[in-house]
């Protein structure tokens, strides 16, 4: 049994470590981020990972060396100690330590994210209406204001500029949903009964110089009843001049056709 | 008190007064093993009852892996009988049924009646050497509350528009308004009167742990004398007296919006499903987030209601099976009581995506990132009492380990959900899924497997059988990181939770054979179990005969006759020592009893 059971707590720990390894090769991994938000979130992921994995091998060690080393058949008596006042204060205060640091690490990332005072400048260019189990979008007509009569509306497709600060405004119908784009490290629940302000900038290009123009899935990510598995959409970026003629073409049709999708 | 001629004084003062009389009569077999008030039975009946429901709630835990192995493929076999209607498959409803009631059977009728009702209520009299509880027949009363609870939550299912759907948080209007999902009808009421009767019986145990623990002890028995499981048995009951009015109120609220269409979590202007609800009279004008709030500020401290017990249990079977005192007893009374502590205030750590004031999140996530310091004092304090001593590798030894090696992956992976930029990215997907069943079946369900192989010869006067046990460990561990571990790497793929089939997305399809190896691993661990029910059920009528002490513990209930007669202690009890008195230079043996008198 001494075996086994140190070779199964060793397996564990080299797993647990080759697996996280392993899983950006399998396909099992954070998609490439392409927001603004990206590498911060991603930075203070990484720090986590490292602080953790350092953690999990020590203490999974030290856990695997005692089951291996100590039950070993020893007619002699144990170690007679109650504790080590030093040991507490060392394994109290170090972790402590690297806690607080990794609270106040955060707390400029999260105000950019979330807090108002900290918001781009500007309209917000649509609202994000959620309902079972579809997303529409709402852009403001030729008046540049929203809730006025020309707004039109677009069913699954969130267009939105590339390079840009894009301040939306986010609701929901009926029951809670989540906007949740991956990629943009975003995510934000929609609460019926609330209007709130989201907002997230698709940077230019990726670290490896490739454009971020394109498609984007939009995810549902909070319960919202049986259809909640195929609560998709997606978020198309698009170049400002490519973006401007979308605009301009969806208030055309709007205006010909009266009531149009 | 006590419907025997039992007499109990109450008090912790001179020796002597815990003063027992044995002059009963004979019970008749329904007062004796049905409606007893005898802790030691309600204990065995909570045990039972639990497992049962395990059992349950495993089979649902079953059917989601199929539906995420291979979404909407004919069941085989029993597929014919579940669902006649939808050709076989498991239906989009059906799915989000399953995981409501997995959720809501495995905390409020397996994890916590196992820990608290049935440990809570077998140990802590005999390891504090009382007679009994405080009120024996509010004990009773506390289990048979429990049947009312399960019939309601079994019966939800056979209702028109079957059981609850909303998931275990029940999330307003999604929960409250009937026309957002089929489950939302009286599947729903029944629920949320499962839950009250359940939060009833959580209740009448607390008060009843609470007085017992601080007013029953032995003589010489001090706080600081007390095991830690009786400490964080003490401590989760104290959680329960404090959080539970605040659930119980809520699924009032919420019983009320949904029968007599109040408007407390409902806002203006709702069209659900075509549907509205103020249009039909109902009112209007609420607020889902204070739900949340409500619901959290009880069910983030049923979360350490659900680990404390298993950390205390664990902390006790660690230290008997490691022959050495428990490394630092005070830091870890400390610690526990930090945990619990700081638990009411982190609940807003579940809301960080929800649109709750972001400068509310900022203080929670700092609560939150600090509540992860008591667990790491714990798990230091767990290697010390391993390092030096003498580990006897018996199956309630191995799955203590295996809870501080799994608990330790369920406490960590929770640091990247505290800190709120990342926990945007990562909430509602599969790395939380893994993070709670690291700590609650890593951690709880194997120090209740631990717990069980430890105490089942006072249970029931035999020795569970050491070879099953150790089979039932290994194949157990194995499949339970098999179906877990992998679980990280899908929610940082990005995976939802909660869907029924994600593999439509283009981001998703690919990570379906890896839910196809959790899956197998699921079935293997479901069906390994086997190993543990033939054991528990033949140990206990054919098991090797149990002495008093059978694992040469110190503590007071290994004082008792195996299993303890009504009454529990055929001798007078005084306590001399701490509960951690193993390799002690005072005695020849390598462990000194707590109510063993030196000077005698």
């Amino acid at each position: 049994m001494r075996f086994l059971a140190t070779f199964l707590f060793l397996a564990l720990l080299v797993f647990g470590v080759w697996s996280f390894q392993a899983a950006e090769s399998l396909g099992m991994w954070l998609p490439p981020h392409v927001s603004s938000f990206g590498p911060d979130i991603d930075g203070l992921f990484y720090l986590i990972l490292w602080m953790v994995t350092f953690f999990f091998v020590l203490t999974e060690a030290v856990l695997i060396y005692c089951v291996w080393r100590f039950s070993k058949k020893d007619p002699s008596k144990a170690q007679f100690s109650h504790g080590n006042h030093k040991l507490e204060l060392l394994w109290t205060g170090v972790p402590a330590l690297m806690l607080l640091v990794i609270a106040f690490a955060q707390m400029g990332t999260w105000a950019d994210m979330r807090f108002e005072s900290r918001f781009p400048e500007g309209e917000p260019i649509a609202i994000a209406w959620a309902s079972q189990f579809d997303w529409r979008f709402q852009y403001p007509g030729a008046d540049g204001k929203l809730g006025t009569m020309d707004d039109f509306e677009v069913a699954h497709d969130f267009v939105v500029p590339v390079g840009e600060d894009v301040k939306f405004i986010l609701r929901s119908r009926d029951v809670i949903h989540s906007f949740s784009v991956p990629q943009f490290r975003l995510k934000q629940d929609a609460m019926p009964g609330m209007a709130i302000p989201v907002w997230f900038r698709v940077e230019p290009e990726n670290k490896r110089g490739e454009s971020n123009v394109g498609d984007y899935e939009l995810i549902c990510m909070e319960l919202c009843g049986w259809g909640h598995y195929k609560m998709a959409g997606m978020v198309r970026v698009l170049p400002r001049a490519e973006y401007d003629a979308w605009v301009l073409d969806q208030q055309a049709r709007f205006l010909s056709n009266g009531i149009e999708e | 008190m006590s419907s025997s001629n039992t007499n109990v004084h109450l008090g912790t003062g001179a020796p002597g007064t815990v003063h027992v009389s044995h002059d009963h009569h004979e019970l008749g077999f329904l007062r004796k093993y049905i409606f007893s008030t005898d802790h030691k039975v309600i204990g065995i009946q909570f045990m039972i009852t639990g497992l049962i429901m395990f059992l349950i709630g495993g089979l649902m835990a079953m059917a989601i892996r199929w539906q995420l192995a291979w979404p909407w493929t004919e069941m085989p076999i029993v597929g014919k009988l579940l669902f006649p209607a939808t050709g076989k498959v498991i239906s989009p409803e059906f799915y989000t049924m399953l995981f409501t009631m997995h959720g809501t059977i495995m905390i409020f009728f397996v994890i916590i009646p196992l820990l608290t009702g049935a440990f809570g209520n077998f140990l802590i009299p005999l390891m504090i050497g009382a007679p009994d509880m405080a009120f024996p027949k509010l004990n009773m009363f506390g289990y048979w509350a429990m049947v009312p609870a399960i019939c309601l939550a079994i019966t939800s299912f056979f209702v028109e528009g079957g059981g609850a759907s909303s998931g275990w948080t029940a999330y307003p209007p999604l929960s409250t308004i009937a026309s957002a999902a089929p489950g939302s009808g009286q599947g729903q009421t029944l629920w949320l009167m499962a839950l009250t009767w359940s939060g009833l019986s959580s209740m009448m145990g607390a008060v009843n742990y609470v007085t017992t623990i601080v007013k029953m002890r032995a003589p010489g028995l001090t706080l600081m004398r007390m095991p830690l499981t009786i400490w964080s048995l003490l401590i989760a009951a104290l959680l329960q007296l404090f959080a539970l009015p605040v659930l119980t109120a809520a699924s009032i609220l919420q019983l009320m919006d949904r029968v007599i269409d109040t408007g407390f979590f409902t806002p203006t202007n709702l069209i659900v499903n075509q549907y509205n609800a103020e249009a039909a009279g109902a009112a209007a004008g609420g607020q889902p987030l204070l739900w949340q709030h409500l619901f959290w500020f009880y069910s983030h401290p049923a979360v350490y209601i659900m680990v404390l017990p298993a950390m205390g249990l664990a902390s006790d079977i660690l230290s008997v099976h490691a022959r050495k005192p428990i490394f630092g007893y005070k830091p870890m009374v400390y610690s526990m009581s930090a945990i619990a502590g700081l638990g009411f205030i982190v609940w807003g750590h579940h809301m960080f995506a929800s649109g709750m004031n972001p400068a509310m999140g900022m203080t929670f996530m700092v609560s939150t990132i600090m509540i992860a310091l008591p667990s790491a004092v714990k798990v230091f304090n767990w290697l010390g009492t391993l390092w030096g001593s003498r580990i006897q590798l018996t199956a309630a030894m191995l799955n203590a380990l295996g809870f501080v090696a799994m608990f330790i992956i369920g406490g960590l992976s929770g640091i990247w959900m505290a800190a709120t930029p990342v926990d945007i990215y990562i909430h509602d997907t599969y790395i939380i899924v893994a993070h709670f069943h690291y700590v609650v079946f890593g951690g709880s369900v194997f120090a209740i497997f631990a717990g069980i192989y430890h105490w089942f010869p006072k249970m029931f006067g035999r020795m569970m059988n050491e070879t099953l046990g150790k089979i039932h460990f290994v194949g157990s561990f194995i499949f339970t990181n098999g179906v877990f571990y992998l679980m990280h790497q899908l929610g940082l793929a990005g995976l939802m939770r909660r869907t029924a089939d994600p593999y439509d997305y283009e981001a998703f399809a690919r990570l379906q054979p890896i839910n196809e190896i959790i899956s197998y691993c699921a079935f293997g661990l479901f069906l390994w179990q086997g190993f543990f029910i033939f054991n528990f059920f033949h140990s206990m009528f054919w098991g090797k005969r149990a002495g008093r002490n059978p694992w040469k513990a110190t503590s007071l209930e290994w004082e008792a006759p195996s299993p303890p007669g009504h009454g529990n202690f055929d001798h007078q009890l005084e306590v001399f020592r701490g509960p951690y008195e193993y390799a002690s230079p005072e005695v020849e043996e390598d462990y000194l009893p707590q109510a063993r008198n030196l000077n005698a």
